[in-house]
């Protein structure tokens, strides 16, 4: 049921974030900076808020006016700070619901990722809460409908003493001490909500809270044109004598008033549901549980480079615990690790040229270790026998999870591309398994381990460690980061490859000297 | 930021303002009625304790002396309260009653109701009545008020025994 879902839902996305690739690149695709840009508006709703509160009169009697101030005479810089205001708060539920809705497409929210999507839920509420409690304050028709449809809303559940709602029976009702309240809570939400969005990143490392400048610098000159073009208007003084019909809705934040305001009951009903299924979600089947990674000590001296690689924050070192000479070791926090296998990727001693009896790691997946790695990269390149022999490391979450092997092409599929580490592609060059290499993951703005593109791109580069060795030759070498739509031009690209390397010849790596490695174990003891 | 992203920053700022346009757009979308046109609401809603369920009296010595020292006061003072019975009527026809319990979890705090109803606009005429004393039947105050309703208006009825007791506006 959730998987045809979650297709459609990708293509979609993949679709509309394809145009945007070529456009801007995938830098700068907004839909690769969502988690970005809810922060990036957030400061502007905030510094936009500061700078409105500074001119706004939180009398009951004179808040309209002092609102309409703003929007009249001083529209030049109050006005559109009010607008600014106004639209990048809408602009930040869109940017959550899309982002919600992309992150469960890619199914990124199950197993040890439950954290982020969890803790996005309250966001939700505290989100519609601070956006809420700010229509009331401009005090004329809509906030007089917010005010009296939330107030009955929140009635309904037998909790509080007196009806709120009697605050708003009739003109005199209302006092400017509850509207020093609201005032307080207009500001006071805003900043749990900035705290739960920094619980929302805490299980992520590298969390992306600025968008790139280009992108950022669209989103501000776009909110100009548009707060000039089509500035927020208040509609109209609050007369509590009087019914606020009719009324401009505003759809991000309001879209449940006309149930609350019909049927309360079920307005909750509906919200509990929603919240509901939202929380159980990451933990429906089928449940995810890989083995988490685990460290071997006698093959890691604490060097750190899984730490800094780890997408997820499941790795830390703390003080050495064997006595070795090394003053670290690494330490997996298994309730976050997605056994990605980036970290196996990263370590110095994942090297498929070792000769040690058996291939041990300093840190390994054990549900798909290093050895067993070498060991598929082996029989599936003598498999291939056809012309040139092209061997792929696919992701098992981008365009190569359907490529299947074929006549000179042999495939070994990963969790993450950045699982292989750079001597795997050096060894089956070297050692002639293959005569190219195609390196296939996710695309570039989507990956599905966050940062296993980038690491793998830096670590061929030479960026990142561990590199890829010189003497690799890059023209056997193809990097190809697509999305799950498009398996045509995944094939295009490794028919061009083949094309090179046909052009080359087969494969001749120099021979490798027959100097057998000495055992990590030796050397430490 | 390079000559060469610059068409690409221009188109994506042309995307994102028709983007945000449409955004702002539905800000003000749809138009909402809460009434139908040429209705009026009426609103009842009070907040008031009625009579102690029990009356004070005075404590025998034999029962002061069951009890522990510091709670030996002479007066026992029953905090409980007796609802409160409400009726509405909107041209002669019951639109609400009800016995509304007394708040708190010592039910000795106030009754309360709040309540909203959609009329025609035009002439009315609204009674509503309370007992908030122990009697059996019967009501304790009352008001009846001929009204005419503007299509829109809003017409509140509370009860403020400091006020003289019913009030509408």
């Amino acid at each position: 049921m959730i998987k045809p879902i979650q297709a459609i839902l990708r293509g979609g996305f993949d679709w509309a974030e394809r145009g945007l690739d070529r456009l801007v690149g995938p830098q700068a695709n907004p839909f690769a900076q969502l988690g970005a840009l809810g922060y990036f508006l957030f400061w502007i709703v905030a510094v936009s808020g500061f700078y409105v509160f500074a001119v706004f009169d939180t009398g009951v009697t004179r808040a309209f006016d002092s609102v309409e101030w703003m929007s009249g005479p001083q529209w030049w810089h109050a006005g559109v700070m009010r607008s600014f205001h106004r639209y990048a708060s809408d602009l930040m539920v869109a940017v959550m619901l899309v982002h919600m809705t992309r992150e469960f497409a890619l199914d990124r929210f199950r197993g040890a990722r439950w954290f982020s999507w969890f803790t996005g839920i309250p966001l939700i509420a505290f989100l519609y809460v601070s956006g809420i409690t700010g229509y009331w304050l401009v005090w004329d028709k809509l906030a007089q409908y917010v005010a009296t449809t939330s107030t009955e809303l929140l009635d309904w559940m037998p909790i509080f003493g007196e009806p709120i709602a009697r605050n708003f029976l009739e003109p005199t009702s209302l006092s400017d001490r509850f509207f020093t309240l609201l005032v307080f809570l207009h500001i006071a939400v805003p900043i749990v909500l900035l705290f739960v969005m920094w619980i929302h990143i805490q299980r992520i490392s590298r969390p992306k809270v600025n968008p790139p400048r280009l992108l950022g610098g669209a989103v501000l000159v776009s909110l100009v044109i548009v707060s000039l073009a089509m500035p927020a208007l208040s509609q109209g003084p609050a007369n509590l004598a009087q019914v606020p019909s009719p009324v401009r809705l505003d759809s991000w934040f309001l879209v449940l008033y006309p149930l609350a305001d019909r049927a309360p009951g079920a307005a909750w009903a509906a919200m509990t549901a929603i919240g509901l299924l939202l929380a159980i979600a990451p933990f429906l089947p089928p449940r995810r549980t890989p083995a988490p990674a685990k460290v071997f000590l006698d093959h890691c001296n604490g060097c750190g480079r899984c730490v800094d690689d780890c997408p997820y924050e499941a790795l830390r070192l703390t003080r050495r615990t064997d006595g070795a000479v090394y003053l670290q070791e690494a330490i997996v926090d298994a309730s976050k690790c997605v056994s990605c296998g980036i970290c196996v990727g990263s370590c110095p001693s994942s090297t498929p040229f070792r000769r040690s009896q058996e291939l041990v790691t300093g840190i390994d997946l054990p549900d798909y270790p290093l050895a067993r790695m070498r060991e598929d990269l082996v029989a599936a390149c003598a498999a291939t026998s056809q012309g040139p022999r092209i061997l792929a490391i696919t992701c098992a979450h981008g365009a190569g999870r359907d490529l299947r092997a074929a006549p000179g092409l042999a495939v070994l599929e990963l969790p993450c591309v950045a699982m292989a580490p750079p001597s795997l592609i050096d060894f089956a060059l070297a050692r002639n398994h293959a005569d190219g290499v195609a390196v296939v993951g996710c695309s570039e703005r989507a990956c599905y381990n966050r940062l296993g593109v980038d690491w793998t791109k830096q670590r061929f580069a030479h960026e990142r460690d561990p590199y890829l060795r010189a003497r690799v030759p890059r023209e056997r070498l193809a990097t190809v980061w697509a999305s799950t739509t498009e398996d045509a031009r995944l094939a295009l690209e490794i028919e061009g490859l083949r094309g090179r390397v046909a052009a080359l010849g087969p494969n001749r790596p120099p021979p490798t000297p027959p100097a057998p490695v000495e055992p990590r174990e030796k050397v430490l003891s | 930021m390079t000559p060469a992203r610059l068409p690409g920053a221009a188109a994506l700022t042309v995307l994102l303002t028709g983007l945000f346009a449409g955004a702002a757009w539905l800000s003000v979308t749809p138009e909402y009625r809460q009434i139908p046109p040429d209705t009026a609401v009426v609103k009842l809603s009070f907040s008031h304790g009625s009579d102690r369920a029990a009356a004070r009296r005075k404590r025998a010595p034999e029962e002061l002396a069951k009890l522990p020292p510091n709670l030996r006061t002479p007066m026992e003072c029953p905090r409980t309260r007796n609802p409160v019975y409400t009726e509405l009527y909107i041209d002669a026809q019951p639109v609400f009653s009800a016995s509304l319990p007394p708040s708190g979890l010592s039910s000795d705090g106030p009754s309360r109701v709040y309540r909203r109803f959609v009329v025609p606009a035009g002439r009315h005429v609204l009674m509503a009545r309370l007992r908030d004393t122990p009697r059996a039947d019967g009501f304790d105050h009352s008001i009846e008020r001929t009204v005419d309703l503007v299509a829109g208006q809003s017409l509140a009825i509370d009860f403020r025994p400091e006020l003289g007791g019913y009030i509408v506006r």
